[in-house]
């Protein structure tokens, strides 16, 4: 009797044990939904600020913190500008360079033009000339998000696509 | 021994000792945190009637002696090491005490040093007299003259606080200076950035650009009459020279991509600075004489943020060569580069004292800012400060002091943001916000204007 006793006791902590675990998970598994929507591997993954060269073609990718490394989603991005751009063969861009602000200043500048150049050395190998196309970085100068929290610095590392003629 | 043969002995000794003291002149140790700044009377330079109404008419300005001796007291009080002393307490007045001070009546104010002058206008210039006394010995250390256009008065004030400096401390002052910043204003989004100069004291602030185009970096020759920076004219941005006095803008070199990160070398002949194509950014110099441009780095990291050491010698600059920004030295020509910078975190803004001893640094690590000093091999890292956010250091040119800027974060709106100049001692004391009538970023020290 008074083992079956402990057993039961013990099964329903043990039972109530895992339906805390479980409402925490819940919860935690939430929180990392919202996240993940927006920020993946420290890249922005969002729409925020995003402008469209033409239907369906976004003109902006963006980067991990130090990095000029294009992720798949990006490349994707890339050759819808590709197209577009051997579709409208007299169109010429400047292809602007950025970093966010947790970082120095001159270095930054040196960044924005790695991750521009990245963008533009990805558009040449889809068959665009490089004589249609510029570089300029604007280091940390030009931010769309002014906040100061991941979620905004993560908008700011990007590369953008603008018609210059 | 008896008793009282060695009391004797002992009160003897400690006799000795206080009056070896008393005979010493007034020493001033920068070289460790002063808790005690040293007690100084600074009081108002003497003029008599027809210079004080002539003052007057010429440059509008009621008491100039009083005046220059609230420019000595202001920057007395600044360096931390100082303590002037409330001029209500003063009992003798500035005429007397220029020509015979009653070194009991400055010594009843606690005041162990005094500094006295006197202001004349003779044929448009203005003539000033200083000295410096040790109230305590009862000497006059120090006693000068100079003469200047009268609008320098503030100038006078400058070069009596550096001949006191360094009377005092062994050391050459910073005092004679200016800064050149960039002045903000604006969302964070669309800051409209200006060039900006002022005196070292925050006054005599003038804007050198209209604000039309970013400009950022901006750096002394150290001949004081040029600066070098960077700014995105036409939307192109590139290095560019601007003579003080002329206004006149000039861009260094034609290089078919974004230069940036501009300096002088130390004997002001070249422009040395980061050049950006394809991707990859390295160290280039030219020469401002035969306009010969020169290769530097050549390796496909990031070479930014080039700085000379004050012989000319070697260069520091910042790498990501070993895969995260770094501190690296070379010598001037390119060869033998060494990384220096081993700590946790990432390093930049390199910028080599002009004492030729340590390089001041920005360190990022774990989402903080520092300001740091490091021997020229890299060794005897010491964090001066620590900050939200925080970077690009620049040397007082006696190498004691350095001033940099701060950002705040911004709220929840976006709203809350500033940028203000700030400076710190190399003991990591007296750290100062300076005022600026905007906000402020990226200020670069000159050479004392006295040569």
């Amino acid at each position: 009797m008074e083992l079956s006793k402990i057993y039961k006791n013990t099964f329903l902590i043990v039972l109530l044990g895992f339906l805390l675990t479980a409402c925490a998970t819940q919860k935690k598994v939430t929180t990392d939904q919202k996240m993940d929507s927006q920020i993946q591997g420290d890249v922005y993954t969002g729409t925020d600020g995003v402008k469209y060269l033409a239907d369906g073609v976004p003109d902006r990718v963006f980067f991990a913190t130090n990095e000029s490394v294009l992720t798949t989603a990006s490349r994707e991005t890339l050759r819808k500008q590709a197209k577009w751009l051997r579709q409208n063969s007299e169109v010429t861009i400047v292809i602007e360079g950025h970093a966010d602000e947790r970082g120095t200043r001159e270095y930054n500048l040196a960044l924005g033009e790695r991750r521009a150049n990245a963008a533009k050395d990805y558009l040449m190998t889809y068959g665009i000339s490089s004589s249609r196309m510029t570089v300029l970085s604007y280091g940390k100068e030009r931010p769309v998000d002014s906040g100061s929290t991941p979620l905004a610095w993560s908008k700011n590392r990007r590369s953008v696509t603008v018609k210059a003629n | 021994m008896e008793v009282n043969e060695k009391n004797t002995l002992f009160y003897f000794c400690l006799f000795l000792i206080f009056q070896t003291k008393s005979f010493s002149l007034i020493e001033v140790d920068i070289t460790r945190g002063n808790l005690d700044p040293l007690p100084v009377a600074v009081s108002p330079l003497f003029s008599d009637e027809q210079t004080h109404s002539d003052l007057k008419k010429k440059l509008n300005i009621n008491d100039l002696g009083l005046e220059i001796s609230k420019v000595v007291e202001n920057n007395l009080r600044q360096s931390g090491l100082f303590n002037p002393l409330n001029k209500d307490a003063f009992l003798q007045k500035p005429d007397i005490a220029h020509l015979k001070p009653r070194f009991e009546d400055w010594a009843l104010i606690k005041s162990q040093a005094l500094i006295t002058g006197k202001v004349i206008l003779k044929d448009d210039k203005l003539r000033v007299e200083f000295r410096l006394w040790d109230v305590l010995a009862g000497k006059e250390m120090l006693a000068l003259a100079f003469t200047t256009v009268p609008k320098n008065w503030r100038r006078i004030g400058h070069i009596i606080s550096d001949k006191v400096y360094e009377r005092l401390t062994g050391e050459k002052g910073y005092f004679d200076t200016r800064i050149i910043y960039v002045s903000e204003e604006g969302p964070k989004t669309q800051r409209i950035k200006k060039l900006a100069i002022m005196d070292q004291d925050g006054f005599n602030n003038k804007y050198l650009t209209l604000g039309n185009e970013l400009v950022l970096t901006p750096r002394f020759s150290p001949t004081n009459q040029m600066v070098t920076y960077l700014s995105y004219f036409r939307n192109l941005p590139r290095v560019y020279l601007l003579d003080i006095e002329t206004g006149i803008q000039e861009v260094v070199g034609d290089f078919p991509g974004m230069t940036f990160a501009p300096r002088f070398s130390p004997d002001g002949n070249k422009v040395i600075m980061s050049f950006a194509k394809d991707g990859n950014s390295d160290i280039y110099t030219m020469d401002l004489e035969n306009r010969i441009v020169e290769r530097i780095t050549n390796h496909p990291s990031i070479d930014t943020s080039p700085s000379y050491s004050p012989d000319g010698k070697y260069i520091t600059f910042n790498s990501d060569r070993s895969g995260y920004q770094q501190i690296y030295v070379m010598k001037s020509d390119g060869s033998k580069v060494k990384r220096i910078s081993f700590g946790n975190g990432l390093y930049g803004t390199p910028v080599w004292s002009p004492r030729g001893d340590l390089i001041a640094f920005t360190k990022l690590h774990k989402g903080r800012f520092y300001i740091g000093v490091m021997r020229t091999d890299g060794k005897g890292e010491r964090l001066l400060t620590e900050n939200y956010y925080q970077e690009a250091p620049s040397w007082s040119p006696n190498g004691r002091v350095l001033i940099f800027y701060r950002e705040t974060k911004t709220d929840s709106d976006g709203k809350g943001f500033s940028a203000k100049l700030w400076s710190i001692d190399l003991t990591g004391y007296n750290e100062r916000l300076i005022d600026t009538e905007t906000d402020a970023s990226d200020p670069s020290w000159s050479s004392l204007l006295t040569n």
